[in-house]
């Protein structure tokens, strides 16, 4: 369909020109379903937590007077508020790292979807390195929370900053080697190859071999995104919000932004690294069904049904656990985490070497290239 | 020409970052804009197709050790008016220095060894190259030796890190949650049966 729409394009500007703007028009069609997910989220979140604690969450703001949308409208309306709002710096805040730091806590966790695979054919940029780079880009959110600490000098705001630099670093190496784990089963630093590579059902995925892998990946993106039990890094009622406490208007919304686009990130990246991303979980002959036969193939649909999944287990926990102190957060990514995640890889890498079927029994496409 | 264009402005950002690293006054702007450094030579790499160093050197060196140290950095309470001090008194010197530092970096990577005449043209790679890959093949085969002394030399500057700041049980206050979970009901709470000291009161009736 792109081709085709080059090819139109093309008659009217070069050709060059053409691609950049297919290429922008792929952006804008991957970013604003993400940014109506993110906005649509935060009422998601509000509404389960709300049921969660026997309550019933916003239900004022209608959506176009519909009745029986009550609270539909309630992401709107907060997205207006929160750009009328001033944007105030503080005394003695550095103006130009200040305004910079919500900027570079969103722009990653929205670079991060260029390499995350839809559909077999459905991907902005189908690079080799694919794994490589979601882990770059990840690491780089960090910067957003340190700078804004910093540059708005006020204490609480440091405080948080450093709890969140400390714990983001700790639990990027959990991740890191969880996601060692995944290359080695894969063979592959593609994420489309990595999905590939799952193909069968429901048991041929990752997520069986690689279960504490999953596991160890799942609860670390939970702590790299600040989440709860992981939010030191606001702790409310320690450091008031932490690193975002001087921000207001819209730097504060892009913070949110920014965490909102890191929770479907991560939940994107469970599926697709462990739970066989756009995959279907039924076996190949239901696609037979007839009418709805192509909705239990494989599809776009159950990529976005797994995101939904984890994205749930994210308000979950945040609705059920308290808090974690500190140092058992760090004491359970340094010493619990990181020496799980190393057996495991001589595990998995023992697996592919013997060929376990149904897993690795064919050959991975590293093995194949050599 | 557009490979040119990309090339020149990833070059000039590296430079100006590189200088403003070490001409910036605020230690915290100077660590951010080695960051920048860090990001125009990994485009450099990209431009080379080495994805694999371009995009490990965001990871490793962006990603975390610069991390930790803005973490130091602004952790440090640093007078720099107090570092500037004296500077017009080293001048001399350390120009001095410099031009010697400068003249052995120039006949050793002269420009001799630069230019489009002495390096050829890189051949653009296949499609379906992988550059990981390819450095995976080379570092595990033909320099499996040297590559395992340096993991080696690494294991040992962490072991001797930690040494190093390790404070024994004694000395701190930390808690122990291995002895923490063991905890139970029984050593904490004793339930006892006993006769009320003073009289139940009346019942209060709803008003």
């Amino acid at each position: 369909m792109t081709e085709l729409l080059h090819q139109q394009l093309a008659l009217y500007m070069p050709e060059m020109a053409a691609t950049i703007a297919i290429m922008l028009l792929k952006i804008v069609v991957i970013l604003l379903p993400l940014m109506g997910c993110v906005a649509y989220l935060t009422l998601l979140e509000r509404k389960v937590i709300g049921y969660m604690q026997v309550r019933l969450g916003p239900n004022r703001v209608t959506f176009f007077g519909i009745p029986f949308l009550g609270g539909f409208g309630q992401p709107i309306a907060d997205a207006f508020k929160l750009l009328m709002k001033e944007i105030i710096i503080p005394d003695g805040a550095n103006k130009f790292l200040f305004l910079l730091a919500p900027i570079v806590a969103l722009a990653p966790a929205l670079a991060a979807w260029a390499v995350v695979p839809f559909g077999s054919e459905m991907v902005l940029t189908n690079i080799n390195a694919g794994l490589l780079y979601i882990l770059a880009l990840t690491s780089l959110g960090v910067y957003g929370i340190i700078i804004a600490g910093w540059a708005s000098n006020s204490k609480y705001a440091f405080l948080g900053a450093m709890r969140s630099a400390a714990q983001i670093v700790s639990y990027e190496i959990a991740m890191g080697f969880a996601l060692v784990g995944v290359l080695v089963a894969a063979g592959s630093l593609n994420l489309g190859d990595i999905v590939q590579a799952q193909r069968g059902n429901l048991l041929t995925w990752f997520w069986i071999p690689l279960f504490p892998l999953f596991l160890i990946y799942f609860i670390s993106g939970v702590a790299e995104t600040n989440r709860a039990p992981f939010d030191v890094s606001e702790g409310e009622s320690e450091i008031v919000a932490g690193f975002h406490v001087e921000y207001a208007g819209m730097g504060f919304a892009l913070f949110f932004l920014a965490e909102y686009a890191n929770m479907i990130l991560i939940s994107g990246l469970t599926s697709v690294m462990f739970f066989g991303g756009w995959m279907s979980p039924l076996p190949e002959s239901m696609t037979h069904v007839p009418v709805i036969g192509t909705l239990l193939g494989d599809g776009i649909h159950w990529f976005v049904f797994k995101i939904f999944l984890f994205l749930f287990l994210f308000l979950w926990f945040r609705a059920t656990f308290p808090r974690y102190r500190y140092d058992q957060i760090m004491r359970l990514g340094w010493k619990v985490f990181l020496p799980i995640t190393i057996v495991w890889i001589v595990v998995v890498a023992t697996l592919v070497v013997l060929k376990v079927p149904p897993w690795f029994a064919t050959p991975t496409l590293a093995g194949a290239g050599a | 020409m557009f490979e040119q264009l990309v090339f020149y402005a990833f070059a000039a950002g590296l430079l100006f970052a590189a200088t403003m690293v070490i001409t910036v006054r605020n230690p915290v702007h100077a660590v951010l804009f080695l960051v920048v450094a860090f990001f125009a030579s990994a485009g450099l790499w990209m431009l080379l197709e080495a994805e694999f160093l371009a995009i490990a050197l965001v990871l490793v060196y962006v990603g975390a050790v610069m991390v930790l140290f803005l973490f130091v950095v602004m952790m440090l309470d640093i007078n720099v008016a107090a570092l500037r001090e004296g500077f017009s008194t080293y001048v001399p010197a350390a120009g001095i220095v410099a031009f010697l530092m400068l003249a052995a970096i120039g006949l050793v990577v002269g420009h001799q060894h630069f230019g489009l005449g002495a390096v050829p043209q890189p051949p653009a790679a296949a499609a379906d190259y992988q550059n990981t890959a390819q450095i995976g093949r080379v570092l595990y085969t033909q320099y499996v030796l040297p590559f395992e002394v340096a993991a080696v030399l690494l294991l040992v500057a962490i072991i001797s890190a930690i040494a190093l700041t390790l404070r024994t049980t004694r000395q701190t206050k930390a808690p122990r949650p291995e002895r923490q979970v063991q905890a139970s009901r029984a050593d904490r709470v004793r339930l006892v049966k006993m006769v009320a000291v003073k009289p139940e009161p009346d019942r209060i009736e709803n008003p």
